[in-house]
């Protein structure tokens, strides 16, 4: 049975900035229905029922309740539906939402893993690192455990996929943040002509003038946000974007912006951070019990949503601040039983006169030592008081003050995240108890609160100073900043009170209190960063943004040194989480296809990825695959076959030093190709190794048209633009690849295919002898042929403009079926080159390949003065060899090897398979293999260990395995 | 991420560029000392100072020459590679032995 809460009555305008509270809004809360109003979130709708605990501690279960109202904090995870880690003081109220608290056994009013908190004596810091290691594998049987009592919420495994997307944009200044520094330095900006975008992180713009009290009279506030919001609304040069947090800096200003489902990157020119400071906590026991909040979450409470937080409060303060919100409580009711300043100085007159006259008690000099809570650490309900005698010492002697509400102020951390990302240096003086931030990039301007500066009329200069600084930049304005200063210092300086029995929070997120950062010193860990990684301090969701500072100064003090030189931990993106879903997206990675390959489908090809492109390996189903390539292979041999050979690189070098271009690029000797020839082309690179190869033609005495590999085409291209950066000869480069579509006709029958088609091209063995390049036309299609070799038999690579590549695969398959003409894939047309011996550069080659490893020393000039690479290859020629491809052979009953099975000698790898196949042709296993330079000969026995560790000894036969006087091709 | 000034397209994300390596000036490949080659072809510097590097806007294939700092990681300029490499080069005849 569930009762329903009765919300407490809300406050009266002007408190409530967020809230409509005509509008109720019922939702559920572990089970029970409480009530809210439209705006809430769903932590202040349920402190507005008085209902304060909502998550339970990650190590030692202890109520939490929220303690920012600002999503700063870890305290208010909770889980809604299929979502954990929800942010309770973010997360906008919606009727009929379902909340459950996170991290605890049994409800989360009585959490039977509560008791941890007792025994917390026995599991200092380091616990689980120094306890679960021994002996070996303890850890695997204690995890599963371990993890379900430390684990935070709950994910639906059975989540409906939603979508994400990104906006990219650009602007002139990016202001984060709009606060007063943030709202001054768009305005001014704006002014000025620059484009704005202006990011605030809650629903409304103002940031601490939305909830925050600047003087006595509680009124500088709300006319100053109304005047500067109606200015940002009216101008045209400003975009807003709200509930959006910047989340990172990138190099030059790169900025994901992140607003619900959409990340926005953001390129800006300029960028002004005005992310303001984090209100402190103070560090004595049991401050963590709900009710204890900071002074900023208790004004947000009631100014943002109109809520009243207690009957009786008592302000714990180091600076003026607490005042004022004390000053707002009394006015709205809550009875401020005393506000216990730990200054001995005291207040500005005029608020100390202030609070007197509401009948406020002061104590001065005073600090809380202990909270005192009701049963079950579930709220607070007094507070115990001792005078300060020294930095972080108190008196023997008590006063005990009931109340229902804590609220403390002990000074500002800058929100420094962004700026640190972008290389700022975090310095701190140690006097005033005040960060400041420097060494900034040039594009990078910061301003108000997050630059150490507190007083309204100063926080507004400075953010107009950064708009000036980024106009400068702009070239929008020349005028000059005006030196800002502000002689406000609301850091108190030790704001510590370590407790002998402990519970005194420095780090709420992962339970570690003072002794636990000073006994991690004592254990030896001296830096801040070492400290963090070995007790966790500031790993949890709030990030350090509490702890970092008292941690800092535990460990200047407990090492002798200052917080300057214990420096604080460093800051990377994210700076709040995001959602993987916000990162992920579509990765834009070519997918090419050729002219030809829905002729392909159709035929019913495998396709296989080579390079970017999709090719035919076979055509045959997917298990058929050695079978289809024998056959299409004999094909080939006895009839004729048609591959697709689009994918091939092609590259255009035209101009007067054509030729003495390719001499440079190429090892062969090019200046006297004769046109009309087609000469082989191997690439090394300046290491004297084999990084590409393929056909060069020429077309006439200043027009060359050269072949690359697939995948080796657009690093061909590359290297042959930045080589002739530094020659400076007098030609043009173009990589041609998709220009041309290019099919290979190949097998006995070949020229009789070619021969009924419509051509002007003499295809007599006189006329058009093997290796020859001719150009005319096929069929009425303009084409460029090459008579080469690849697989070994009669052939015609034809290339044609791509828009005619599908109308020359129909026409060249119809004019081949009176020849039984049958398509073959790039995996037959392997098998086919491999029975010939020739190489495939990437597949038979590796990142040592020189050419004489590879037998291509036949394809090497050193005739001329020059070749990529020719100096390296001189030398690894004229040292003794150690290794070098061969052909091998193996009985077709054998095992077959694989690509990469290694040959091996004794006890000693000297080699590795490059390439093996069955060859119907060959009636035998063949395949190449890198052995030493010993086992080379021809006759030789190699060991292969092939899959499952078996050993097979291969015979090295002379290449090629087929047709050694190569008459075939040149019928 | 880094925006680089291409003196061909102007700013671009750094995506878009592709590092060529330090300009280096190759010895004469005919009459250095195999010691000189093996220097010019397996070592770099690697010193923090402002380099002169290659680089290639790899959408519009255009190589150019940046100078940047190796521990700032700032480029101070970027130009057409023909302010370097200003003629052209030729290569003296081989007169070094090729082995048979």
């Amino acid at each position: 049975m569930s009762i329903t809460p009765h919300p407490r009555p809300r406050l009266k305008a002007p408190m409530g900035l967020l809230v409509d509270l005509n509008k109720p809004l019922d939702f559920k809360f572990e089970g029970m229905t409480y009530q809210g109003f439209e705006g809430d979130t769903i932590a202040s709708a349920l402190i507005g029922c008085d209902r304060w605990l909502m998550s339970r501690s990650f190590k030692y279960h202890r109520p939490r309740a929220p303690l920012t109202m600002a999503g700063q904090d870890a305290n208010s995870l909770v889980q809604l539906g299929g979502e954990p880690n929800v942010l309770a003081d973010r997360q906008i109220l919606v009727s009929g939402m379902q909340v459950e608290g996170q991290n605890y056994n049994g409800t989360l009013d009585n959490d039977k893993d509560a008791i941890l908190g007792l025994f917390s004596r026995f599991m200092p810091v380091g616990f689980y690192y120094r306890t679960f290691f021994r002996p070996l594998g303890i850890w695997d049987k204690w995890e599963k455990f371990l993890r379900r009592k430390a684990g935070l919420g709950k994910l639906d495994l059975n989540f409906k996929p939603e979508y994400y997307d990104k906006k990219y944009v650009f602007h002139d200044v990016l202001v984060v943040g709009s606060g007063p520094a943030g709202l001054a330095a768009a305005l001014k900006a704006a002014n000025a002509g620059a484009q704005v975008l202006l990011v605030e992180e809650q629903a409304i713009l103002g940031g601490s003038l939305s909830y925050n009290r600047f003087d006595v009279e509680g009124l500088k506030a709300d006319s100053l946000r109304a005047e500067l919001v109606a200015k940002v609304e009216a101008s045209e040069n400003i975009e807003v974007l709200l509930n959006a947090v910047c989340n990172a800096w990138f190099t030059d200003n790169y900025l994901p912006v992140i607003q619900g489902k959409r990340m926005y990157k953001v390129r800006a020119k300029e960028c002004i951070v005005a992310s303001g400071a984090y209100e402190q906590h103070v560090v004595f026991r049991n401050n963590d019990l709900p009710g204890i909040l900071m002074s900023s979450a208790l004004s947000r409470l009631m100014k943002l949503y109109a809520v009243k937080p207690g009957r009786c409060a008592v302000v714990l303060t180091g600076n003026d601040d607490g005042y004022l919100t004390a000053l707002t409580m009394s006015e709205q009711g809550v009875d401020v039983a005393a506000v216990i300043d730990m200054r001995a100085e005291g207040v500005a007159p005029e608020i100390d006169s202030a609070v007197k006259a509401r009948g406020i008690h002061v104590k001065r000099g005073y600090t809380v030592y202990e909270a005192l809570a009701t049963r079950g650490n579930k709220h607070i309900c007094g507070v115990d008081i001792r005078e300060i005698t020294a930095p972080g010492e108190v008196s023997a002697s008590a006063e005990i003050i009931d109340c229902d509400l804590l609220c403390m102020s002990a000074g500002y951390m800058p929100a420094y995240q962004l700026l640190c990302q972008a290389g700022a240096q975090l310095r701190y003086d140690d006097a005033a108890a005040e960060f400041s931030l420097s060494n900034m990039p040039e594009h990078l301007h910061i301003a108000g609160s997050v630059n150490g500066i507190h007083t309204l009329a100063a926080v507004m200069s400075d953010g107009e100073n950064a708009a000036i600084s980024a106009l400068n930049n702009l070239g929008l304005s020349e005028e000059l900043s005006a030196e800002i200063k502000c002689m406000s210092q609301p850091n108190y300086p030790w704001p510590i009170f370590s407790h002998p029995k402990g519970k005194d929070f420095v780090d709420y997120d992962e339970d570690l209190q003072a002794k636990d950062i000073v006994n991690a010193t004592r254990l030896g860990y001296r830096d801040v960063q070492l400290v963090k990684r070995f007790s966790t301090v500031g790993m949890g969701p709030s990030q350090g943004r509490h702890s970092a500072l008292p941690t800092a100064r535990l460990v200047a003090s407990s090492t002798s040194r200052t917080v300057t030189e214990t420096g604080v931990t460093t800051a990377r993106p994210p700076f709040v989480p995001e959602k993987l879903a916000h990162l992920a997206g579509r990765i834009f990675d070519p997918y090419r296809r050729t002219a030809m390959h829905y002729r392909h489908l159709d035929l019913g090809a495998k396709m296989v990825p080579a390079g970017n492109w999709q090719r035919p390996a076979f055509y045959g189903a997917d298990g058929d695959r050695d079978r289809s390539i024998q056959l299409e292979s004999q094909h080939v041999r006895n009839k004729v076959g048609l591959i697709d050979v689009s994918t091939l690189g092609g590259i255009e070098v035209r101009g007067p030093d054509a030729a003495e271009f390719m001499n440079r690029i190429y090892t062969f000797a090019f200046l006297k190709q004769p046109v009309g020839k087609t000469r082989y082309a191997v690439l090394t690179n300046e290491h004297g190794v084999v990084i590409d190869d393929g056909v060069a033609c020429r077309i006439s005495d200043n027009h060359f048209y050269v072949t690359a590999t697939t995948s080796g085409v657009d690093v061909v291209y590359r290297d042959m633009m930045k080589w002739n950066a530094q020659w400076r000869l007098d030609i043009d480069i173009a990589n041609v690849t998709s220009a041309f579509s290019a099919v290979n006709l190949a097998g006995p029958n070949s020229r009789k295919v070619l021969e009924s088609l419509d051509t002007d091209i003499d295809l007599s063995s006189e006329a058009f002898p093997y290796l020859a390049y001719r150009e005319g036309t096929v069929a009425g299609i303009p084409a460029r042929l090459l008579r080469v070799g690849f697989v070994g038999e009669l052939g015609y690579e034809i290339h044609v403009p791509s828009r005619y590549g599908e109308a020359l695969w129909d026409i060249v398959m119809k004019a081949g079926n009176a020849f039984d003409i049958k398509p073959f894939g790039v995996d037959t047309q392997r098998l086919l080159r491999l029975e010939k011996g020739h190489i495939i550069v990437s597949q038979d080659t590796d990142g040592m390949s020189h050419p004489g490893e590879l037998s291509l020393t036949w394809a090497v000039n050193r005739k001329k003065p020059f070749f990529v690479g020719c100096r390296s290859v001189d030398i690894l020629m004229a040292q003794p060899q150690t290794r070098k491809l061969v052909g091998f052979k193996l009985p077709k009953a054998s095992g077959k090897p694989e690509e990469g099975h290694l040959v091996i000698n004794g006890d000693k790898v000297c080699g590795n398979v490059t390439s093996c196949e069955y060859s119907p042709t060959v009636g035998a296993i063949i395949g190449m293999a890198y052995t030493g330079i010993d086992e080379s000969e021809p006759g030789s026995r190699l060991a292969i260990r092939i899959d499952g560790g078996q050993m097979v000894n291969a015979t090295v036969v002379e290449l090629p395995f087929f047709d050694a006087k190569n008459q075939r091709q040149e019928l | 991420m880094k925006i680089m000034n291409c003196p061909l397209n102007g700013p671009r994300n750094i995506s878009e560029f592709v590092h060529g390596g330090e300009v280096r000036n190759m010895p004469d490949p005919n009459t250095c000392s195999d010691h000189e080659w093996a220097q010019y072809v397996f070592y770099s510097d690697n010193l923090i100072k402002v380099v002169k590097e290659w680089w290639l806007h790899a959408p519009s294939g255009y190589w150019f020459i940046a100078e940047r700092h190796t521990a700032s990681d700032e480029v101070l300029k970027t130009y057409d590679p023909s302010e370097l490499f200003k003629e052209r080069l030729e290569f003296t005849a081989n007169t070094a032995e090729t082995p048979s």
